[in-house]
């Protein structure tokens, strides 16, 4: 199919063949498991579980709460330890609520109330309803809950369904493994939330360096004609999804909008195969797969784990360190975090598990920009990083955005590029953040400014009504004592 | 080790400043080797004496700053700027124009704006235009090549003398760079053509046998090394193929206009110092616009200043000027030339589409 040229982007070293050949384990069954109420974007769950309860594998275990949020239910059998605090899954390393199980070791199963019926036959928003119920978010990384994707055929005209199985991160291989082990499983959930969008077409894009996911995809899809499978060119960041999206259909999403604005859907294939998952099985998201890679993992795997399993747990199933890691993340080299520590849990977004070494991070002395416009050429969203450092590193925050600071998403390809090392993302961080902050604090301000003088007027208001009631009372007096006195008078 | 809380990417590309300025000089060697074989000892004392006081003059200047030397000195930058001035300096001047010329580069080229990354003005091109001015007679000697080990070249001890001599050189054999002679006879009244015949010849132009500055003559190898900068992606080819285009476009069309008065382009392109700057010093990384657009407008701007200044202009050469004043440009090029950020159109308003997609009633 013919593809479109998106701008920038760079060429990481992608250290894929570390895990691409592995197929991928199941690791056993951890002695504790902490599963967080918070996995998505949105407001957190609502346990409905106490301690010392005793729940079953894919009970629910806390329900969700807003219009944008997801539930969590029980990966395994075994009982309530604990609904409190425990280190998140995040580069802050602070407790989030969190709910704690011991598993009993029998992985017994709950009794399936819904009832698997062919998805065809169901209307797209009971598809919805149902991936809602079971947990299902975002599985690229970006834990969006799923469910409010596949509803928004009811305020957009939907044409395509694009899925993302690019993977363009360095060192991740679970997607891929996922298309070449389990394909018909995820095709069957694409075409169950193509389906559900009421959408016609198809596109899968996966990058030239999965040529295995690419046949094998081809493979299970070619009995489908309106499932069309995109070889990719392999460059970062080309999962980005709005670059995806450009890439596949030439179209550029507005700025400030989502792709459904030109009717566009993107989901990851790790999304797929939960809602296939869930629709033909009935089973809630209880486990992922991650990959587990760096130069200091003595033997890099995939593996398949349950949400909450601690990190520990796979760093040992793998053989441990075989050096100090200079550094570990979730996710991948270029947009993942540092992790805290190795007790946090295994959330619904990890993708990767990754322990690197001082020679795969680069990480070198800062030097002065010498305005080389590497990063330029190498930003996919037309904006001029070095400029948009330099306002940002005196507080220039205006300035910096007047360069395009929050059309920035993040990928870091400049601050890859860069040949003085400059921590270019971590600036724009900054600046987002205290942007973000101050708006905050100036719609605040003029909220309760606002406020103030709708006060002031109710009062200017009611006092005048007071005023002019009295004066009307004080008028009446007046002339019926004037009619007293002139009926003395006669 | 790591601060605490560290943004992506955890990884990084194999570039760094020094990769940089060590593919540049890579790619200037084959032309300065050639120089230094065609003008000989001379030419190499004073390559080494500029480099190394270029080095002195930055190690004074960091220490004064404050700021760490070593890795600041490490960073090729300085060599750089004294190599790079070197090669457009007379071969056979005297050391205290490279001395000198390093002082200015250095110290009030680039230190005084802030050290590395901050200045205004190619610092090698304000050495070069301040020694012009300042000692105009040493600046514009040049000499026929004498090849190194040939006969009539001076020895290793001779080259001392020369570059090291109190007094000019007497037996120097002094020759006039082609653009130099061309001015100089066209003022007394000889026609173009007859001032050129005996000074250029194509072959001779392309490959640099003639006389000019150390590292600016051969038009092959200075090619050569700009081809092997864009292959490398350290620089990009917007300026140099701007900067050739106009001036080539302009010469030609006054050289159609009146053959006798105006040099072709040919002769433009193969002369003085357009080669090397086009692909050299105008693409200097700090100087030069950050925007596709705004190079080739900022490439396009120096070939035409070069143009009229070699034309009309009291220099034979204008390189260094017309690089200076693009380079004050800069930064208001890159104020308006800006790339069009994704999602929205040139005003930076988010895009929007005509056939937009309505929503269901």
């Amino acid at each position: 199919m013919k593809l479109f040229k998106i701008r920038g982007g760079v060429h990481p070293d992608d250290y894929k063949a570390l895990t691409a050949k592995h197929a991928i384990e199941t690791l056993p069954l951890p002695d504790l498991l902490h599963i967080p109420l918070q996995q998505h974007i949105g407001s957190p769950a609502a346990p409905v579980v106490r301690r010392g309860e005793q729940v079953l594998k894919g009970q629910l275990l806390a329900h969700s709460q807003g219009m944008i949020s997801a539930p969590v239910h029980a990966p395994t059998s075994g009982r309530v330890m604990g609904v409190g605090n425990y280190p998140a899954h995040h580069a802050s390393g602070l407790s989030v609520p969190t709910i704690t199980l011991k598993p009993d070791g029998k992985d017994q199963w709950v009794n399936n109330t819904a009832i698997p019926i062919d998805p065809f036959k169901l209307p797209p928003e009971e598809i919805a309803t149902r991936v809602a119920a079971a947990g299902i978010v975002g599985m690229g990384g970006a834990t969006f809950p799923a469910a409010v994707k596949l509803n928004l055929r009811t305020r957009y005209t939907l044409e395509t369904l694009v899925i993302n199985g690019a993977e363009c991160e360095p060192f991740l291989t679970c997607d891929d493994r996922l298309m070449q082990e389990q394909a018909a499983d995820v095709i069957d959930g694409i075409r169950i939330m193509a389906h559900a969008l009421g959408v016609e077409k198809i596109i899968i894009g996966i990058e030239n360096n999965k040529p295995d996911a690419q046949s094998a995809m081809e493979t299970e899809a070619a009995v489908y004609p309106d499932i069309c499978i995109a070889h990719l060119p392999t460059r970062y960041p080309m999962g980005s999804e709005k670059h995806l999206v450009q890439t596949l259909t030439g179209l550029e999403t507005p700025a400030r909008s989502l792709t459904a604005d030109i009717g566009v859907v993107v989901h990851n294939v790790a999304t797929a195969l939960a809602v296939h998952d869930a629709l033909r099985h009935g089973r809630p998201l209880l486990s992922r797969v991650v990959t587990v890679s760096g130069g200091a993992i003595r033997a890099p795997k995939n593996l398949r784990v349950l949400i909450g399993t601690p990190v520990d747990d796979l760093l040992s199933y793998c053989g441990g360190f075989t050096s100090t890691p200079a550094r570990l993340i979730s996710g991948g080299p270029m947009m993942g975090q540092r992790l805290p520590g190795t007790r946090v849990p295994i959330i619904k977004g990890s993708s990767g598990i990754l322990a690197l070494t001082r020679k795969e991070i680069m990480n070198d002395a800062v030097m002065p920009c010498i305005r080389c416009a590497s990063c330029v050429r190498a930003c996919p969203c037309g904006l001029v990083p070095l400029e948009m450092a330099n306002h940002a590193r005196v507080g220039d925050l205006e300035g910096a955005a007047s360069f395009g600071l929050m059309d920035c998403i993040a990928c870091g390809s400049c601050a890859y590029v860069c040949p003085s090392n400059i921590p270019l993302v971590q600036y724009f961080n900054y600046a987002k953040g205290e942007l973000t902050a101050r708006q905050r604090t100036e719609h605040k301000q003029a909220e309760t400014r606002r406020l103030a003088e709708l006060r002031s007027e109710r009062m200017e208001k009611q006092k005048r009504a007071k005023r002019e009631a009295l004066a009307k009372r004080r008028q009446a007096a007046k002339a019926q004592q004037q009619k007293k006195v002139a009926e003395a008078e006669v | 080790m790591d601060p605490a809380l560290v943004s992506g990417p955890h990884a990084h590309g194999a570039t760094s400043i020094s990769r940089t300025m060590a593919l540049v000089m890579l790619a200037l060697l084959p032309a300065t080797l050639f120089g230094v074989y065609l003008y000989g000892w001379p030419a190499l004392n004073l390559l080494l004496i500029t480099v190394a006081s270029a080095l002195v003059a930055e190690a004074a200047c960091l220490k004064l700053a404050g700021k760490p030397v070593r890795p600041y000195l490490m960073d090729g930058s300085a060599v750089l700027t004294g190599w790079l001035l070197a090669m457009t300096l007379p071969p056979w001047a005297p050391w205290w124009i490279g001395v000198t010329g390093s002082l200015f580069a250095i110290v009030v080229g680039k230190q005084v704006f802030g050290g590395i990354g901050q200045n205004l003005f190619n610092p090698a091109m304000v050495a070069r235009v301040a020694l012009l001015i300042a000692f105009p007679l040493e600046m514009t000697t040049f000499t026929t090549p004498s090849p190194l080990f040939s006969s009539d070249a001076p020895g290793f001890l001779g080259g001392l003398a020369i570059t090291f001599g109190s007094a000019p050189h007497i037996d120097m054999v002094s020759g006039a760079s082609t653009l130099g002679h061309v001015k100089t006879e066209m003022s007394r009244g000889i026609s173009l053509d007859a001032a050129l015949a005996p000074v250029f010849d194509f072959m001779t132009g392309f490959i640099g046998y003639m006389p000019g500055s150390l590292g600016e003559t051969s038009a092959l190898l200075i090619l050569a090394g700009g081809i092997y900068l864009l292959f490398k992606r350290i620089i990009s080819w917007h300026i140099p193929v701007s900067l050739i285009a106009s001036l080539l476009l302009l010469a030609a069309l006054f050289h159609g206009i009146d053959p006798d008065r105006y040099i072709g382009p040919l002769v433009h392109l193969l002369s003085g110092a357009t080669l090397l700057g086009a692909f050299f010093i105008a693409t200097d990384l700090v100087t030069s616009p950050v925007t596709a657009k705004g190079q080739l407008l900022f490439g396009a701007g120096c070939g035409a200043l070069v143009f009229i200044i070699r034309t009309w202009a009291a220099y034979p050469e204008g390189m260094a000027f017309a690089v200076m004043l693009m380079n004050a440009l800069t930064p208001l090029i890159d104020h308006y030339i800006r790339p069009r950020v994704y999602g929205r159109d040139r005003k930076g308003e988010p895009l929007v589409y005509e056939s937009k997609p309505e929503p269901p009633a």
